[in-house]
């Protein structure tokens, strides 16, 4: 079986290699065949997942060597491949919201003249990311890391004759390459402690190494975690990337790129779990950006933009279960799942929305759309329901699972990290209840002459349905006898963590809060009309419009001081090290100039000279004698 | 009378000749000068011979002789060439070299 | 001679004196004289007096080397080379390079300062003598130690004069790349060109002078400078006659119209008036 493993990766690879290289001939059917090859990609993983589910729970890793790549000396760098149970759980994910998007995205792209060309760069995601997922060095993550990271500017800029899109794929590059420098240090940083990349000895060694060289090492993971999944302070850049198409916003941007980081820290959790201080890093990131997100999200009018604050939410709840150590490390990869559920299908549903609405994003310009748009109005609502944790609903299991962690942490950490995480929720629950009203309740606020909103072909709804069974079900599933922490364990290990209060009053309280939350969403948007111009709001509200000045501050700190950090070395550069050689150089021309007054060119000039140097030959000579 | 005022007249003629080396812009006359202060070397090499008893200062002033022959020889050669392109045998006339 | 004292004697003394003078006078005047050939001539003056010193001082080989090489080969090598320049080419006095006499005064003067003061600081006080290394004649003790002690010197000094000589003839010897034009083709040349088809005219005619440095006059008494060699040309030394032949027949005239009684109103025309020659009017004149 494990000889399968290289196919998983390399079915979309080929359909990238052909829908990229195959120009026009493929025109017709390459949507078709990267969407094959994305399916193929999902039995392999299926069939491999039903194979690992037949063996006992410590056998179920399974290795593939494939090369090896860089040999120098007593150092190997192979190109191998591990599957285990968290890997598992990825590549099923991806594979499966992946196919499910690559048949959206057949409906939604049909009247794009570049569809092949789209095709090829999301086949080219799926084999960077299954390539991130199942390496089993970091050496190979690495490239997978950097594989998403094109593939996602490929897609973000793919509508380039739109400048806010060019620069939104650069922003996002240039955003993640910040990360990725973390990740690359983090990598040279292993390899100058344990000798390796490769997990395993990796991962073993923890034990025997000095604190702060995994602090470290723990730290740059989490900078490289925080820039592929837009962790505060690298957030800038996912608001802006919305600016690709709607299927590459849920694939890339809501369910499994923006993943990654979460996946780096669980992976890395044995180098975490030995740094305390980087582990603490680690929920701080992740309590602020959950905060962050969910109130960027309160603020913003387009539907893809308020998703986004959200998914940036969602991550940081996944970072701050992660940062809880084996306490949190399965409840973060549940909720990264049933997130890629859910929000994927929140995205699709926009898309769909956006697809009747020609391709209005601003919610103020929606309204009243459940009418015209049933089924998605269905499957947007149930991914609205599991989102917020409503009883019952995937997010319910997972974001409860993550609040009663962050109390478990213990002491005044504790207390602070479940009270952010609560008041998280009922954020959560606050903007996508606006969302919800602003798109499918209250009066029209569309002009009916121009536009007629109508439901999307079933190409798009299906894979829609298919996703809100998903955000149904997965959570009470993945929660009936612990199954999931179960599954996981054997690579993450699991610990119970001991609350200050009982699940039972965390999951009430969570109730409380989301009761809350939608209760305030329904007296500011429900009850009374909402206007289709953007009020002015209060100071808060104009910042998180403006995403809570990120790109000010980056702009002020970043872009000025770097320009005048690069002017001012460049006028170091000329007055000092340009002064110092330019000077030099001219002090020997000058006093070679100088000196070229000897050489007249005149031979007896020159015989003087000499008959004066003679002269003081002679003159020594005989005062040495003592003359 | 002691010999060694071969020497002061030897000295004598090499000064007299390195200033007309200096003085002299004839090239001709330059390199008479020069055969002048060669001549007044061997003078000095002649007398230190008869000064110490052995023949080694004629050897020496003998050497000095062919060395000479040879170098009048080139030196007189390069002068004809010079005067054929340049038409003058002036020293200061060839100062091509310098900048 | 073979008995050559340490101590000079005293007609030694005096030939030192008298003939040290000369040398020194010699090397003044080869310095000083203005015509490179006098410089050289003084040259060689001076190297004869310091052959008469090699041969006092017991060098009796290099007394003759000295006349036989350097004031026989040497010297006329470079008066050969003096009159190919240009025998009379003299030097102007001016001097081009400022400061350069000067230093060059002071510096001479300060190192043969220096060299006497050395000379003289010097303990010479004792003499050997040629006595015993001159015992077997001085041409054999040279060769003695020539063949044995400075051979690989002798060797080396006979590669370097071939090298000298094949030197002086790569730097003398000019390549022809063109035949030489025969005779014929060269009077073709000249009737073609139009210029001085005939033979030059001859110099000095009136038969008063023959000599080739005067020139021949034209029919209006004017010197013609194409009568005479170019080199004398060039050089400038035409001795022109021309005026004392014409004050000779002005006085002729004079003596002329005393002789037949005229009165002398009439002035002689002026010879570049043309129309009538000198010797036209010489004959109008004997009628």
């Amino acid at each position: 079986m494990e000889n399968l493993i290289a196919l998983l990766v390399a079915a979309p690879l080929v359909g990238a290699a052909l829908l990229l290289c195959g120009g026009k001939r493929l025109d017709r059917t390459g949507h078709w065949i990267g969407t094959l090859l994305a399916v193929a990609s999902f039995a392999v993983g299926v069939a491999l997942f039903a194979d690992m589910l037949g063996r006992s729970a410590d056998h179920r890793a399974m290795h593939q060597y494939l090369f090896s790549w860089i040999p120098v000396g007593g150092f190997r760098a192979d190109v191998a491949f591990q599957l285990d149970q968290l890997s598992m759980t990825f590549v099923l994910l991806i594979t499966g919201v992946g196919s499910l998007i690559h048949i959206y995205s057949i409906g939604y792209m049909e009247h794009d003249e570049r569809r092949r060309r789209f095709f090829g760069y999301l086949n080219l995601f799926l084999a960077a990311m299954l390539l991130l997922v199942l390496a089993d060095n970091y050496l190979l993550l690495y490239v997978g890391w950097e594989g998403v990271g094109l593939a996602s500017y490929l897609l973000i800029g793919f509508w380039q004759h739109k400048p806010s899109a060019a620069t939104a794929a650069k922003k996002a590059f240039l955003v993640n390459r910040v990360g990725d420098m973390g990740l690359s240090i983090a990598i040279m940083l292993m390899f100058t402690t344990f000798g390796t990349f490769a997990f395993g000895p990796v991962l073993a060694a923890t034990g025997a190494t000095s604190e702060g060289k995994l602090t470290a090492i723990g730290l740059m993971l989490l900078l490289a975690a925080c820039g592929k999944s837009a962790q505060v302070p690298l957030q800038s850049w996912l608001g802006d990337a919305m600016e690709g198409p709607t299927p590459v916003s849920a694939l890339i941007h809501a369910a499994t790129m923006v993943t990654a980081g979460v996946y780096l820290i669980t992976r890395s959790g044995a180098v975490f779990n030995a740094a305390p201080d980087a582990q603490l890093a680690v929920v701080v990131v992740g309590a602020v950006t959950l905060l962050y997100g969910a109130i960027v999200g309160c603020a913003k009018d387009d539907i893809k933009k308020a998703l986004a604050g959200s998914t940036m939410s969602q991550i940081g709840y996944m970072v701050l279960a992660a940062g809880l150590g084996p306490i949190g490390y399965a409840f973060a990869i549940m909720h990264l799942v049933t997130h890629g559920f859910f929000k994927a299908g929140l995205f699709l549903g926009a898309g769909s929305v956006m697809h009747g609405m020609n391709d209005e994003v601003d919610m103020r310009k929606y309204g009243g759309l459940r009418k015209y748009m049933p089924v998605t109005f269905l499957t947007f609502g149930l991914g609205y329901l599991a989102i917020i944790g409503f009883p019952g609903l995937s997010g319910f299991f997972s974001k409860d699972k993550i609040i009663e962690a962050a109390f478990a942490k213990g002491g005044t950490e504790g207390w602070i990290l479940g009270g952010a995480a609560l008041l998280g929720a009922a954020v959560t629950a606050f903007y996508m209840t606006r969302v919800m009203l602003m798109t499918f309740f209250g009066e029209k606020r569309w002009d009916p002459k121009e536009t007629h909103p109508h439901e999307s072909p079933k190409i798009m709804t299906v894979p829609m349905i298919v996703l809100a069974v998903g955000s149904v079900f997965a959570g009470g599933l993945f929660s009936i006898n612990e199954s999931f922490v179960t599954w996981l364990e054997p690579v993450t290990s699991f610990a119970h963590g001991h609350s200050p209060v009982s699940a039972t009053t965390v999951t009430a309280s969570t109730i409380v809060v989301l009761l809350l939350g939608v209760g305030t969403a329904w007296l500011m948007y429900g009850r009374k009309p909402v206007p289709a111009l953007a009020p002015r709001g209060s100071l808060l509200t104009r910042a998180a419009r403006r995403d809570l000045l990120q790109d000010d501050f980056n702009d002020l700190v970043f872009v000025r001081g770097g320009t005048h950090l690069t002017t001012t070395l460049v006028q170091l550069d000329r007055s000092l090290v340009d002064g110092a050689v330019n000077g030099t150089a001219a002090s020997m021309g000058g006093l070679s100039s100088l000196l070229r007054r000897l050489q007249t060119g005149f031979v007896r000039s020159y015989a003087v000279q000499m008959l004066g140097g003679a002269a003081v030959l002679v003159a020594a000579t005989l005062l040495m004698r003592g003359v | 009378m002691n010999p060694v005022y071969y020497l002061y007249l030897a000295a004598l003629l090499f000064t007299i000749g390195a200033a007309g080396v200096l003085i002299r812009r004839n090239a001709i006359v330059v390199f008479m000068c020069i055969e002048l202060m060669l001549n007044a070397c061997n003078l000095a090499f002649v007398t230190f011979s008869r000064m110490h008893g052995n023949l080694d200062g004629q050897i020496i002033a003998f050497f000095t002789m062919v060395v000479a022959a040879a170098e009048v020889v080139v030196g007189l050669a390069i002068i004809v060439s010079i005067f054929r392109t340049r038409h003058t045998a002036s020293v200061d006339d060839a100062s091509l070299m310098k900048l | 001679m073979s008995t050559l004292a340490a101590a000079a004697s005293t007609g030694e003394a005096v030939q030192f004196w008298l003939l040290g003078t000369v040398a020194v006078i010699g090397a003044l005047c080869t310095v000083l004289m203005k015509r490179a050939v006098h410089s050289a001539l003084s040259l060689a003056g001076t190297m004869i007096v310091l052959a008469v010193f090699y041969l006092a001082n017991g060098a009796y080989f290099l007394g003759v080397v000295q006349i036989v090489v350097y004031t026989g080969a040497i010297m006329m090598l470079f008066l050969f080379v003096v009159m190919l320049v240009g025998v009379t080419a003299a030097d102007s006095l001016k001097e081009t390079l400022k400061g350069q006499r000067w230093l060059a005064a002071g510096l001479g003067i300060g190192f043969g300062i220096l060299l006497i003061a050395g000379i003289g600081n010097a303990s010479l006080k004792e003499f050997n003598g040629l006595g015993e290394a001159n015992a077997g004649g001085n041409v054999q003790g040279l060769a003695a130690l020539i063949f044995t002690k400075y051979v690989f010197a002798f060797e080396i000094t006979g590669a370097l004069l071939i090298t000298a000589a094949v030197g002086a003839m790569v730097l003398t010897h000019r390549e022809r790349t063109e035949r030489a034009r025969t005779q014929r083709e060269q009077s073709e040349a000249r009737v073609r060109e139009g210029k001085q088809v005939p033979p030059l005219p001859a110099p000095g005619v009136y038969a008063r002078h023959n000599a080739v440095d005067i020139p021949g006059l034209l029919p209006d008494g004017t010197p013609s400078d194409l009568t005479v060699s170019p080199t004398l040309r060039e050089r400038g030394q035409i001795r022109d006659v021309s005026r004392e032949s014409l004050a000779e027949l002005k006085a002729l005239e004079r003596r002329t119209e005393d002789w037949l009684g005229r009165t002398s109103g009439e002035e002689p025309r002026p010879p570049s008036s043309g129309g009538t020659t000198p010797t036209e009017r010489k004959e109008e004149a004997k009628k």
